[in-house]
């Protein structure tokens, strides 16, 4: 045999294929990656590094550079004394007024809007078809068009500059994009299960409490994270339907960002700012697992 | 006493008609499998039996109450499903106990019968587990606990058997009829598989666009099908189904279309009527049921046949072949040797034929 000694210098392709690490499409393909996570970071890192440092640090100019002396001055004066008019107990009073926006908001439209997802998919009763349509056109009407309507309706309810009239507010225009998300969920929870809970004798509620919501905690979870991101973020019906004693964070912020008297602490704006957003961030953090799976769940029948 | 009883039964849904002036009576302990294939009504008949649908017109008596109005839960019924239909996030145990807690049983009561039914169906091992870890026969044999531990009189079944493999199939298709000799219950089995409909029922319904076309114990509907459909639809393999005329002489002679060098003479078929005048009709005649080797000679036609195409089945040997240019199947014994391309002579009784009216696909 003249070329054995050929093969056996040569050997045969086995197992999974060699890959170079540093081949042009894995260069490409990170590289771009990198390069966007960082332009995308770049604003948070400005945001961290200038709140941490003291005035006369940042009159130096040098935003992108980190901190010679890390100090967290800003940070307590942006929750405890900040000013925003003649009010000067810092962020803290907001965050407690957007804790209690937020809280009600959330329980009330997810438990309404649930209801309103099972009731659609499971039973259908006669003209569901009807109230679906509505309830989603309800989706493409331009919030601006009814802040007027709405302040005359609180005015009259007796709910105007109340928390409670911001919570329904909230609570009206989550319905929409979460009935929707919940009737789509439900209707991939096969039908046979549905039946099978009506033969075995449980009812409307026994369904929902017992046989639904057990199955749909992922929904759920996409449902509080889009709703806490939603309402703590909120500006809008914030400014509107409420007054200064009430309003959320988020105006409290634009209050004190924005105020014109004195010198720009930019260093106590940072940490307004970060400090506002802690709460979707967390929110996000807790449950981004759970919130995947929800988003995922509709795709694949199982 | 009639167990369930069904009165001019109809269905809609918007314009489409499913069911439609349906009459059907059950006796007690009886087993009534109703057969036929996708679309026909089936599925939907047993949702109107278990309440789980609002019927459009007529009434549903069950051990003589009228349920019509009734819930599925007040029914007295339990179901199985092709899905099996667990609860996922309750165990067994919990599943089987969901319906006895909803009608707020004592403890006592609901633990006596959930290891009652988990003993009859030797699931007392997975009690504690959740229904992901178990195998669809498993998860099957839980499901038709659910129902067990109703203590109901009536059982239904929606395919229970079809999201199975085909081992497991023939398993529990011999443990559900078991369980029937056993318990004594009503029950109501939906299928569009006619081996399963043959060997579990007492009574099959054959259905087509929401009618029963033949009602009768599974012998009477394998050998006097009242049309071709039926005949089409039982047996397997599929009987055969010759083109051609009746000619009305003294006696009745069969002509096939494409020629048949003899005249069989029909006259051991059991005509509902006889025949007067000349008549397009099919002949139909089951695989099995044709004659070959030594008996042919008993037969009272008898022909032969170039062999087209074998399949070896095990126990027997379906030939292919070509009479007239007519397709005709038949069953030859598994040792026989046979060769595509042999000549063999077969023969068959007429009155073990079918015979429909060619226009109107009745029974002759």
């Amino acid at each position: 045999m003249p070329n054995l000694s050929a093969t056996q210098n040569h050997e045969d392709p086995r197992g999974p294929k060699p890959r170079k690490i540093l081949s042009r499409r894995n260069i490409i393909l990170y590289g771009t990656l990198i390069f966007v996570a960082i332009y995308y970071l770049i604003p948070l890192y400005v945001m961290i590094v200038t709140s941490l440092k003291g005035m006369p640090e940042i009159r130096l100019g040098n935003i992108f550079s980190p901190p010679i002396e890390v100090t967290f001055e800003p940070w307590v004066k942006a929750w405890s004394q900040a000013c925003t008019g003649l009010n000067c107990d810092g962020l803290s009073r907001g965050f407690w007024n957007s804790v209690k926006i937020t809280i009600p908001s959330v329980f009330v439209s997810i438990a309404i809007a649930s209801i309103n997802g099972y009731a659609l998919a499971n039973w259908r009763f006669k003209g569901a078809n009807l109230f679906f349509t509505i309830l989603i056109f309800g989706a493409f009407i331009p919030y601006q068009i009814m802040i007027y309507p709405l302040v005359i309706l609180l005015r009259d309810l007796g709910l105007y500059t109340k928390l409670p009239g911001l919570i329904l507010i909230h609570t009206i225009f989550g319905m929409p994009i979460l009935t929707l998300l919940f009737r789509n969920y439900f209707t991939t929870i096969p039908e046979e299960l549905f039946k099978a809970a009506r033969v075995d004798g449980a009812g409307f509620w026994g369904i929902y409490f017992r046989i639904m919501m057990p199955m749909s905690l992922p929904i759920f979870a996409v449902a509080i994270v889009l709703q806490v991101t939603g309402i703590w973020n909120d500006f809008l019906f914030g400014v509107i339907y409420t007054k200064p004693a009430n309003y959320p964070m988020t105006v409290q912020l634009n209050n004190i960002v924005n105020s014109v008297q004195g010198v720009k602490e930019y260093n106590v704006n940072m940490a307004a700012t970060l400090l506002t957003g802690l709460v979707p961030l967390a929110i996000y953090f807790i449950s981004g697992k759970l919130f995947v799976r929800g988003i995922a769940a509709g795709a694949v029948k199982g | 006493m009639n167990s369930i009883e069904i009165k001019k039964l109809s269905l809609n849904f918007g314009e489409v008609v499913v069911l439609k002036d349906l009459n059907l009576t059950i006796e007690k302990g009886e087993f009534l499998v109703l057969l036929g294939a996708s679309g026909c009504g089936k599925s939907t008949l047993l949702n109107c039996i278990a309440g789980l649908l609002d019927v459009t017109d007529g009434q549903v008596f069950i051990n003589g109450q009228n349920v019509t109005w009734l819930e599925p839960s007040e029914r007295g019924i339990g179901m199985v499903f092709q899905s099996y239909a667990l609860y996922p996030q309750m165990t067994v145990e919990g599943n089987l106990s969901f319906s006895l807690k909803n009608a707020k049983l004592s403890k006592d009561e609901i633990e006596k019968r959930v290891q009652n039914a988990s003993e009859i169906l030797q699931i007392e091992d997975l009690l504690k587990r959740k229904p992901a870890a178990l195998s669809g026969g498993q998860r099957q044999r839980v499901a038709i606990g659910r129902a067990l531990v109703r203590d109901v009189e009536v059982f239904l079944f929606d395919e229970p058997l079809s999201n199975l493999d085909a081992k497991l199939r023939t398993d529990l298709r011999v443990e559900i009829k078991r369980l029937h000799q056993k318990l004594d219950n009503t029950m109501i089995y939906v299928t569009h598989d006619q081996i399963e409909a043959m060997t579990l029922a007492n009574r099959i319904a054959i259905m087509r666009d929401g009618l029963i076309l033949q009602l009768d114990d599974p012998k009477t509907i394998y050998n006097f099908p009242i049309n071709k459909y039926v005949a089409e639809f039982i047996g397997s393999p599929g009987m055969n189904f010759l083109k051609g005329a009746i000619l009305p002489n003294d006696k009745p002679i069969f002509k096939l279309d494409g020629g048949w060098c003899e005249s069989p003479d029909l006259s051991n078929y059991k005509f509902q009527e006889s025949i007067k005048t000349e008549t397009q009709i099919w002949l139909g005649i089951r695989p099995e049921s044709v004659a070959v080797g030594g008996e042919v000679k008993n037969m009272p036609v008898n022909f032969s046949l170039e062999v087209e195409v074998i399949e070896p089945m095990g126990a027997d040997t379906l030939v292919w072949s070509q009479i007239g240019g007519q397709e005709f199947r038949f069953m030859v014994d598994g040792n026989t040797l046979v060769n595509v391309g042999d000549r063999v002579t077969v023969g068959f009784d007429p009155a073990h034929a079918s015979i429909f009216d060619f226009d109107n696909e009745e029974r002759l």
